[in-house]
């Protein structure tokens, strides 16, 4: 681990929620470094900040203070096309609703990121789609849209298409947590055995602390800081 | 999106439909009024207004005169129409001209007599500045030009009258009587003229009216009768008559012939307005119902723009084939309108719609359909690319 290189860094990131009389202190000086081929875990009560921290993670938002590197390149101060370029490039977001779009099948839900980076031909992509949903256990299931197809199964396209551009985060924000146990299991398996394959960072927030356990760290969190590191 | 692409495919079809028509009418109008009354006239010679002043010296007060351009005077006619004509000719411009003696005279025929106002005209040289050559209908004008004493007459009067061609009639004016046979008979579709103009060689107009010098007016036609308006101050200036245009002397008809235009493409522009709003309206709501998926485009790399792009892509597609099938359907029908026939007397004489083939009634409704489908598209556009992926994400997760 040491002589690699830590697929994303974050130093005092602080986030205030709200209006200036209502406003929140969400985060309160968060810092972390994310490994490849390591899974990680953020646990702890509701509104501690966990997806907070996520999305900024994720450069869906920007945060008060602090600075964001992914990829060795600081997000801080991009642009919002930048920022887009480097989620676009470095980022896989699996959420807690699969989010696929309802008029596109399981191959073209997991072609969109592809698509917009742009540099696959049509035929490379579908291939990797291909390739992605079978890996997820999809593969005869490919032209099926979004709508016929099981909660969980969504949830498992949603997983591939995180993976599409080979990023080197996945940020997943609570995703079994609208599925059964089996389904949990089997997507939680799959995003830290991929991860692991592809040598890409997890980092997974979740209410779950059965899944959090088997992730390979732990990272607790209250009142908008991590507490303590349980399990390394 | 369906009502909205009929919208655009009527609302630029029937915009030019509409000013095919208007336009077509005007130019038919135009059409007429210069075969018949030319480009310009020369009449009224300018009085020269002169003015004396006292102009003190040292030895004492002496008079002089000056002339001044205000309040302008005239003498009704041409006192000099040969040198007038010749000095015309001399612009580059003009075609031919025509000299003219008309006055007011009592007509005879076989059961009624009847006011009337002979032209005297040179058959040739008035062939050239009118379109009277085509507008004959009964008769022939070489039997006008053989004959000294001959007339012709427009057809509503010859009915009236009860006489056609070869027939006798007399006019009467100033004291003294005239016989005169009826060479040809000619419509120009102007009602008023058509009822009361009559042609007669021009010295059997002199004699009429006792007038042996002179002409009332001079007709000119010019290579290009659109340049009239500009060409006749500066003929005015240098012949010293009131030249006027036909822009000038139909200046009613023509502000009613650009109000209709005006009119019919407001109202009907009114058509591609709603259209505009029922794309808003559909686009606003597709951009509520899909901020879902907008913020999981976002999520995975696509830009502010991308997202615009696809709700302008979606503008566009419905501009582009609403104005296309728009502008398919409106020459089919403007085509299809000219067969419909439809009998029109009074300032113009046709059997059918008349319309104008313009390829600018195309740009123009194109231009319309573009500004206000793209208008309505883009801010749908700007409101879909403004949203917060992570507010989205964060609501939606609970």
């Amino acid at each position: 681990m040491p002589s690699q290189k830590p697929t994303l860094q974050a130093k005092g990131i602080q986030k205030f929620l709200g209006s200036d009389l209502n406003s929140v202190h969400v985060l309160r000086g968060v810092d972390l470094e994310l490994m490849p081929g390591h899974s990680y875990s953020i646990v702890g009560p509701s509104g501690c900040g966990k997806s907070t921290l996520l999305y900024l993670l994720g450069l869906l938002d920007r945060q008060n203070e602090g600075e964001i590197v992914i990829g060795g390149r600081s997000a801080t101060h991009a642009s919002e096309v930048e920022r887009t370029e480097i989620r676009n490039m470095h980022i896989g977001f699996v959420f807690q609703f699969h989010f696929l779009l309802a008029e596109f099948t399981a191959a073209e839900n997991v072609m969109l990121p592809m698509s917009k980076l742009g540099k696959r031909s049509p035929e490379e992509m579908r291939e990797i789609a291909f390739q992605l949903l079978s890996e997820v256990g999809l593969g005869n299931k490919v032209n099926r849209l979004a709508t016929q197809l099981s909660g969980g199964e969504q949830q498992r396209v949603a997983v591939a298409r995180a993976l599409a551009n080979q990023p080197s985060i996945i940020l997943a924000d609570e995703p079994t947590g609208n599925l059964d146990v089996n389904n949990s299991n089997v997507v939680f398996e799959l995003l830290c055995r991929l991860a692991r394959q592809h040598g890409q960072s997890v980092l997974m927030v979740t209410h779950n602390p059965d899944l959090a356990k088997r992730t390979d760290f732990v990272l607790p969190m209250k009142d908008g800081l991590f507490v303590e590191d349980e399990k390394s | 999106m369906a009502m909205t692409l009929s919208g655009i495919v009527f609302g630029v079809g029937f915009f030019i439909i509409t000013q095919a028509q208007t336009s077509g009418f005007e130019r038919f109008f135009i059409r007429t009024i210069l075969g018949v009354n030319g480009a310009m006239r020369i009449q009224d010679k300018l009085q020269d207004t002169m003015r004396s002043m006292d102009a003190a010296g040292p030895n004492g007060g002496s008079g002089f005169q000056v002339k001044v351009t205000d309040g302008k005077k005239y003498i009704s006619g041409v006192p000099y129409p040969q040198e007038i004509s010749n000095a015309a000719k001399k612009f580059n411009e003009v075609l031919g001209v025509s000299e003219v003696v008309q006055g007011s005279a009592r007509i005879f025929g076989n059961f009624r007599e009847m006011d009337c106002k002979p032209y005297g005209i040179r058959l040739e040289d008035h062939v050239g500045v009118s379109d009277l050559s085509n507008q004959i209908v009964l008769g022939a004008l070489k039997d006008f030009r053989q004959k000294r004493f001959g007339v012709l007459l427009g057809r509503p009067l010859a009915k009236k009258l009860g006489v056609s061609v070869e027939d006798p009639i007399t006019l009467q004016a100033s004291g003294a009587t005239m016989p005169f046979r009826v060479s040809a008979i000619y419509e120009t579709g102007i009602e008023q003229i058509d009822r009361a103009r009559i042609f007669i060689h021009l010295p059997a107009a002199r004699s009429l009216f006792k007038r042996p010098y002179g002409a009332s007016f001079i007709q000119i036609n010019l290579t290009d009768p659109y340049r009239a308006k500009d060409i006749s101050p500066h003929m005015t200036e240098v012949l010293q008559h009131h030249v006027a245009s036909w822009q000038e002397r139909e200046r009613s008809w023509l502000e009613v012939f650009k109000v209709l235009k005006i009119s019919a493409g407001v109202t009907v522009s009114i058509i591609i307005f709603i259209s505009g709003l029922g794309m808003f309206s559909t686009l606003a709501i597709t951009v509520m119902e899909k901020t879902k998926d907008i913020a999981i485009l976002r999520s995975i790399g696509y830009t502010q723009s991308d997202i615009s792009q696809i709700f302008l892509l979606q503008g566009l597609t419905v501009l582009v084939v609403g104005v296309i099938t728009g502008w398919i359907f409106a020459a089919s029908v403007t085509l299809g309108v000219t067969k419909i026939p439809i009998r029109i007397r009074g300032i113009f004489s046709t059997d059918s719609f008349v319309v104008e083939w313009s390829i600018w009634h195309y740009i123009v409704s194109g231009l319309i359909a573009s500004v206000v489908v793209l208008l309505a598209s883009w801010f749908p556009a700007r409101r879909a690319a403004k949203v917060e992926p992570a507010d989205i994400i964060r609501g939606t997760g609970g």
